[in-house]
């Protein structure tokens, strides 16, 4: 009769494997909402990010905007959006796109920060348009930090969004949690905590094979003679 | 011809970097800036193609100030060979050196073509076509770097310490390698060394530099050391040490050329 045990027989009872409160559509939910978090967050972050290491220009205030976002407590984002937009998804979304922001921002501007200025001086002085220094030689050199960047990004939305059930209508994985919390469902928490948990580990490991296998195919060691 | 009318260059919060700079580089022949570390080479040299905009005066092209032309085509017309080699360390040898095709819209088949055929030109083993940058020595990554500076048929060759990193009998090999294709290509090349030997070897036209960018002396290899302007130059192109002052010796009806310490360095041929 220990939670571990009741744990384990939650996660391996069949029922709940199927219907739109089972675990395969709660996990479609979770991708679903990192997805699309990570997704607008980039939109954002991304050209920003690129910006800012292109030109080196607002160098200082990313810095500290960054590590500012990086401060705000999440839950009490998604009260103070709640209460301005109502309680629904939108609400969920600006929380973890906030959250979202910092480490996707900051791969973005380190990683073209990362690529020696030897090598962009020299695909300036080839005649490459700034343009085509950010495509062909920056981001490309840059792209381990940047998929780091999405890495971290995404880790931390897989485990924040379980926050999603706090406001009425949105699932994900956090029905479990939370749900479970509410009415002392021990083992229906410690079984959805462990489904969060797998796929953390799975989709960074999926960003680990990324970051190996575009490292090794786009070395980066400078070219010192 | 390249011509550089009273150029400075002061970089934002520090001295003239080069002030009042005349010159008159003659096309197809080889012009050699030579002085120690910052006295202003890179700076000039970099002002040909606009990597580095004069503070006052002009650089002309053909009687074209180089200010009025787009530097992204500018660039792209000029072949330039980095201090470091410079190459793209994420692209193969035979992309690297197909580049600026590549940036003018040459096809893909054709820029293959080319490159390879410059590889061989600069005596670059076509098999490393493949390989990147960082698994090739010095002296294979300085060749790509001349082949990818020579692949559009430029008109001028832009050279920054091209050989000052590789060992002394790879630097010979490349400094012969240069001589024998500028023979063959006829390019305006400004080439720029801290190595006297290096100068006279290569240049028709020598400018010794001094501190600040300031001509010490413009002239060809043998105009300089027959008439040395001053002893700033004597000195720099070692006359001073009486290694470059030659005497001839009578043995057994031979003339034997030998140095101020009494070395043997040669015969002289009637
Ligand atoms: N981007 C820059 N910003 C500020 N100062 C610069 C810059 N580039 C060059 N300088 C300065 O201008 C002077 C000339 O530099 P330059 O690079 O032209 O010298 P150089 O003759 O090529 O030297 P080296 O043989 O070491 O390459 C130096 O005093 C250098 O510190
Ligand atoms: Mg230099």
């Amino acid at each position: 009769m220990s939670v571990a045990s009741d744990s384990w027989d939650w996660l391996t009872d069949s029922a709940n494997w199927s219907g739109d409160a089972g675990i395969p559509h709660r996990t479609l939910e979770h991708l679903q909402y990192t997805g699309l978090t990570i997704a607008i967050a980039a939109v954002i972050a991304i050209p920003l990010g690129l910006y800012i290491g292109h030109t080196g220009r607002f160098r200082g205030l990313a810095v500290a905007s960054t590590g500012a976002l990086r401060a705000l407590p999440t839950l009490g984002v998604l009260t103070l959006v709640s209460l301005n937009t109502g309680i629904n998804l939108t609400a969920t979304l600006v929380a973890l796109v906030l959250l979202a922001i910092p480490p996707l921002l900051a791969g973005a501007y380190a990683g073209l920060e990362s690529v020696d200025p030897a090598t962009v001086d020299a695909a300036r002085a080839v005649g490459m348009t700034h343009w085509q220094v950010l495509w062909r030689v920056e981001v490309p050199l840059a792209f381990p930090l940047l998929v780091g960047g999405f890495r971290s990004a995404t880790l931390q939305v897989i485990a924040t969004a379980t926050i999603a059930p706090q406001v009425p209508g949105p699932g994900g994985l956090g029905v479990y949690l939370l749900g479970g919390l509410a009415v002392g469902d021990y083992p229906r928490v410690v079984g959805g905590a462990v489904i969060v948990i797998v796929l953390a580990l799975v989709v960074d490991l999926l960003f680990a094979v990324v970051q190996r296998l575009t490292t090794r195919r786009r070395v980066s060691t400078p070219d010192r003679v | 011809m390249i011509e550089y009318r009273s150029v400075g260059k002061t970089f934002s919060g520090g001295n003239a970097a080069v002030a009042d700079f005349d010159l008159v580089i003659p096309s197809h022949t080889t012009t050699v800036f030579v002085g120690s570390s910052g006295c202003g080479k890179t700076t000039l040299l970099r002002m040909v193609n606009r990597m580095v905009e004069p503070t006052s005066g002009q650089v002309l092209i053909d009687d074209v100030d180089v200010a009025s032309r787009n530097p992204v085509e500018l660039r792209r017309s000029i072949g330039y060979v980095m201090q470091a080699s410079g190459l793209l360390p994420h692209r193969s040898v035979l992309d690297n050196v197909g580049t600026v095709l590549r940036l003018q819209g040459v096809s893909r088949a054709e820029t293959r073509r080319r490159s390879l055929e410059l590889m061989e030109t600069v005596g670059l083993d076509t098999a490393l076509a493949d390989r990147y940058p960082h698994q090739l020595s010095g002296g294979q990554q300085q060749r790509v770097g001349v082949a990818r500076a020579l692949v559009t048929d430029p008109n001028i060759l832009l050279m920054d310490e091209p050989f000052g990193a590789v060992d002394p009998i790879v630097r010979d090999e490349l400094q012969a390698e240069l001589l024998r294709l500028q023979r063959e290509l006829g390019k305006t090349i400004v080439f720029v060394t801290h190595d006297i030997d290096e100068a006279f070897l290569l240049g028709d036209q020598v400018v010794i530099l001094a501190k600040g960018g300031q001509r010490a002396q413009v002239g060809t290899p043998a105009d300089i050391l027959a008439a040395p302007a001053n002893d700033f130059v004597r000195s720099f192109v070692g006359l001073d040490k009486g290694g470059r002052e030659l005497h001839v010796e009578e043995r057994d009806g031979v003339q034997v050329v030998v140095d101020a310490q009494g070395r043997a360095t040669g015969v002289l041929k009637g």
